[in-house]
């Protein structure tokens, strides 16, 4: 393991391991395996995140996580008598008029109530912080551009939209800053149209440039498929489009399209097709896109075992749900508990801390300079 | 015959409320290898002209063009810019604005991965262009991190890298200090000598870039252009840099392109010996603004540290320093919306932080980088009625004759400064701040603002203008402030301090030695002479 290159790994790698983390804290309202999993990605975050501004969200996921627990525990003593159990404290009750039947505000705290908002609480707060992870590991713009030849397009005007808000961000700070320098009216609807009329009218010549930076660049040009070929594209994506419209409804509706050949429903028939033919139509399209991408990020080994314990993760995380009830969903009245099996599907996940290999760092940056 | 590499044929272009075409019939051709500079008063259609070669005027614009235009011979003008990348690589006048992707070498990469080329020709290419241009060293950098002059070349960069036949750059240096003006200037010259890349550039700051030019294109301003040779060329424009203006007041022929020739035609002037007598430094009148260690964090970072200024009253002072060096940052301490982390501003007795907005507006006024954002009503008389009952008196001294009705957007560069420029002064403050006012001004339209703020001066004003004209300062300042790295490294009267800095010297002190500034000094000097003579 020694001498090995600073890297950044595969940014799908990154989402793939994510997703097995939030997928094993979606499984479980276990108090210690929630707080082990955040716990976990927040390790594996400040040892392999990067320097770039990005990598510098995390903190914002894991506020976010806070504020969840919060209004969830918060809204369970607002609304939360009724609960039976252990009384902790006793708020006085506010009485609602009679068509509100069933809600009561403030009331008897019970333990149990209290717990159960908060077991509620941080397993969202848990998923957040994991999706956090994956976007301070991964840059966002480089997992859109491993998308399909055939997504391209739309892949950079994902990218563009994401860089135009911290523009817009800015635009309206200035515009602010600015429109205070001289009189003008006042009142709620004037000060909203002296603000919002500058920063639309620069949104919008900014878009203009960047659109023209863009063409003159070369993006969007047609490549060499024949009027044909482009029919044919277009049939495919249409009709494979329809096809998992069709099927999704018939999936839900079972009297849809009634019934079921053999096994299997006709639903899911009818959606598998279309998604073959939309395959199909994308494989067609890359084709004819004549573009290239420059240093693809490599797929090797630690990519793969990356995804391997995000994956071992997510599964033992869903065994444990299935098969170990009490320590997935611990009762609210004892102590929580948790097996060997559970802890060690979230240490695995652990792993890329060291199986990653350390990020490139950037050497020398200033600091971003958004005037205050 | 051989064919010029880009063929201008009767291009005609009108655009949409315009009623005289801006672009009346323009034959013109590009050479290989040659860099030819599109020159004119502001709205004489240089971005225009730029516009339909790049393939962006009239689509993203609007309008009609008429004529033919031929690249190698064959016709593009149906071609759309997309087609045209891999010949011909377009920058815009704000290269921040263009930029796709967020780091340099990805940037770089961009157009590349367009057309398609083999990764190992894009890994080659991106490399050989970072060293070419010297910007190895901030591969990885985020684009927005970047100085002004640093963005320029990465945006120079990354249409290099399609190995394009003509570069199309619209106004390269008109954001940047004169350092990193110079910067990007040699950059382009290396390119047409090294590589025959032939170069298209719009630039109005002319004392810049006639060195490096072969060609002149000059728009009139009626619709039509005159080529030649630069200095055939410039004896008869309306636009021409000091050192032209200084050799066709002394009757100098040939006109000097360079300083070095101009110095030695200055040998035959003999005016080495009488100073002039110009404005001294003002008597110490009243301070109206004084900072005393004002510093401004930015995170652990100081954007101001410890800086001290004092403005008289009646004096106009310049403040100068690299892009990022904190200019704007002072002006708005100064201002008092941006809050200190130490030291004290007082303007005329009282502290602007401390008063509301409101009240901010009658100690200081400023006038923003960004003057469009002050704007936001249909029409001037809207704009006047709302910013205050003296705005449009204001206004028609300063400009008299803009129409009322006109929408402020369709006001030319030098109109719009001066609407925004009469709201800020229609709470009468007895200090007056300007970011960066000269950007997108010509010559005609920057004399003006230069008497303008002398004008204010006169009355009693103290005036504050970040610039980094360094011809402007020398019309107008009566001291320059020059800022680097949060700090005020050098003060004093403009005369003193242009001197001390080689290059924050405009061209004539550069021909003709230290005491000398402006050519109307000349002009008298030499006027004085010939009358003690007789």
């Amino acid at each position: 393991m020694t001498g090995r290159v600073a890297r950044d790994l595969h940014p799908i790698a990154w989402w793939l391991w994510a997703i097995g983390l939030a997928a094993y804290a979606s499984q479980t309202t276990n108090p210690w395996l929630l707080l082990l999993l955040v716990g976990v990605a927040a390790l594996v975050v400040s040892a392999r995140r990067s320097d770039q501004p990005w990598a510098r969200s995390f903190r914002l996921y894991v506020a976010a996580g806070f504020v969840i627990v919060a209004i969830r525990v918060g809204f369970r003593i607002l609304l939360g008598s009724g609960y039976g159990g252990t009384v902790l404290f006793d708020l006085p009750q506010i009485p609602l008029p009679d068509w509100v039947l069933g809600i009561t505000l403030l009331g008897p705290v019970t333990r149990e109530s209290l717990l159960a908002g908060l077991y509620d609480g941080l397993r969202l707060a848990a998923i957040v912080i994991c999706v956090g992870a994956a976007n301070a590991l991964a840059n966002p713009k480089r997992l859109l551009r491993t998308m399909p030849p055939a997504l391209y397009e739309i892949g950079t005007a994902v990218v563009v939209a994401v860089t135009v808000l911290p523009q817009l961000a800015e635009s309206v700070q200035r515009v602010h800053r600015a429109q205070r320098l001289r009189a003008g009216h006042g009142g709620k609807r004037g000060r909203l149209r002296r603000f919002l009329v500058p920063v639309l009218e620069d949104a919008l010549e900014r878009s203009l440039v960047l659109a023209a930076g863009m063409d003159t660049r070369g993006y969007g040009r047609a490549g060499d498929a024949t009027p044909r070929e482009r029919r044919v594209t277009g049939t495919l994506m249409v009709t494979g489009l329809i096809g998992v419209c069709i099927g999704a409804y018939a999936l839900l509706d079972q009297t849809f399209l009634g019934g079921s050949w053999g096994p299997v429903s006709r639903g899911a028939v009818v959606m598998v097709a279309g998604v073959a033919v939309c395959v199909a139509g994308m494989a067609a399209a890359g084709r004819r896109v004549r573009r290239t991408v420059y240093r693809p990020d490599p797929w090797r080994w630690p990519e793969t075992a990356v995804v391997v314990t995000g994956a071992v993760a997510g599964a033992v995380g869903s065994w444990v749900a299935q098969h170990d009830y009490a320590v997935a969903t611990p009762a609210l009245d004892a102590s929580p508990q948790v097996s060997l099996l559970a802890l060690a599907g979230v240490i695995v996940a652990l792993l890329p801390a060291v199986i990653a290999p350390a990020p490139r760092l950037v050497a020398s940056r200033r600091d971003l300079e958004v005037a205050a | 015959m051989k064919h010029p590499l880009l063929e201008l044929r009767s291009i005609t272009v009108t655009l949409p409320e315009r009623e005289h075409p801006v672009l009346d019939h323009v034959d013109l051709a590009v050479e290989e290898g040659e860099l030819l500079l599109v020159s004119g008063p502001t709205g004489s259609g240089k971005s225009t002209l730029l516009g339909v070669v790049a393939g962006v005027v009239p689509r993203f614009s609007g309008g009609t063009l008429g004529g033919d235009l031929l690249l190698d011979g064959t016709s593009i003008v149906r071609m759309p810019p997309r087609e045209r990348a891999a010949a011909i690589g377009y920058v815009g006048q704000d290269p921040a604005a263009g930029f796709v992707t967020d780091t340099v070498e990805e940037e770089l990469a961009y157009g590349m991965e367009q057309l398609g080329l083999p990764p190992a020709t894009m890994r080659r290419r991106v490399e050989e262009t970072l060293d070419l241009l010297g910007i190895a060293d901030l591969r990885d950098r985020d684009l927005r991190t970047l100085s002004g002059g640093q963005q320029q070349r990465v945006a120079i960069g990354s249409v290099l890298t399609m190995h394009p036949r003509l570069l199309v750059l619209d106004e390269p240096t008109s954001a940047l200090d004169p350092t990193a003006a110079e910067d990007v200037l040699a950059t382009l010259t290396r390119l047409v000598h090294d590589l025959g890349v032939s170069v298209l550039l719009a630039e109005h700051r002319l004392e810049r870039v006639i060195p490096f030019a072969d060609r002149i294109a000059l728009l009139t301003g009626d619709g039509s252009v005159r080529v030649g040779a630069p200095a055939s060329v410039l004896a008869g424009s309306p636009v021409v840099p000091p050192l032209v203006e200084l050799g066709r007041a002394v009757g100098w022929d040939p006109l000097p392109l360079t300083v070095r020739d101009a110095r030695r035609m200055a040998r035959s002037l003999g005016l080495d010996d009488d100073p002039p007598v110009g404005p001294g430094p003002a008597a110490a009148g009243v301070e109206t603004v004084a900072a005393r260690k004002v510093t401004v964090l930015r995170g652990a970072r100081a954007a101001l540290h410890e800086v001290g200024l004092t403005l008289a009253e009646g004096t106009v002072t310049a403040l100068m320093g690299r892009n990022g060096a904190g200019k704007s940052t002072l002006l708005w301490t100064l201002q008092g919306t941006q809050k200190r982390n130490g030291g004290t501003v007082t303007v005329a007795g009282a502290d602007p932080a401390k008063a509301s907005p409101d009240q901010r507006r009658a100690y200081v006024g400023l006038l923003p980088q960004t003057a469009a954002d002050l704007l936001y009503l249909e029409t001037v008389e809207e704009e006047c009625r709302a910013g205050g009952p003296r705005t449009r008196e204001i206004l028609d001294q300063l400009v008299p004759g803009i129409p009322g009705d006109r929408h402020p957007r369709d006001l030319s560069e030098g109109q719009r400064l001066a609407v925004a420029l009469s709201l800020v002064l229609a709470a009468d403050p007895p200090a007056l701040l300007l970011d960066e006012p000269t950007r997108g001004l010509d010559y005609a339209a920057k004399h003006a603002l230069a008497t303008l703020l002398r004008r204010f001066a006169a009355q009693g004003r103290t005036v504050l203008v970040a610039t980094h004209d360094v011809e402007f300062t020398a019309q107008v300042a009566d001291g320059v402030v020059v800022l680097a790295d949060g700090e005020v490294v050098s003060a004093g009267p403009t005369r003193r301090v242009v001197a001390e800095s080689p290059s924050f010297a405009p061209q004539v002190t550069k021909v003709l030695g230290a005491p000398w500034l402006r050519v109307d000094e000349v002009v008298s000097a030499l006027a004085t002479r010939e009358g003690s003579i007789r």
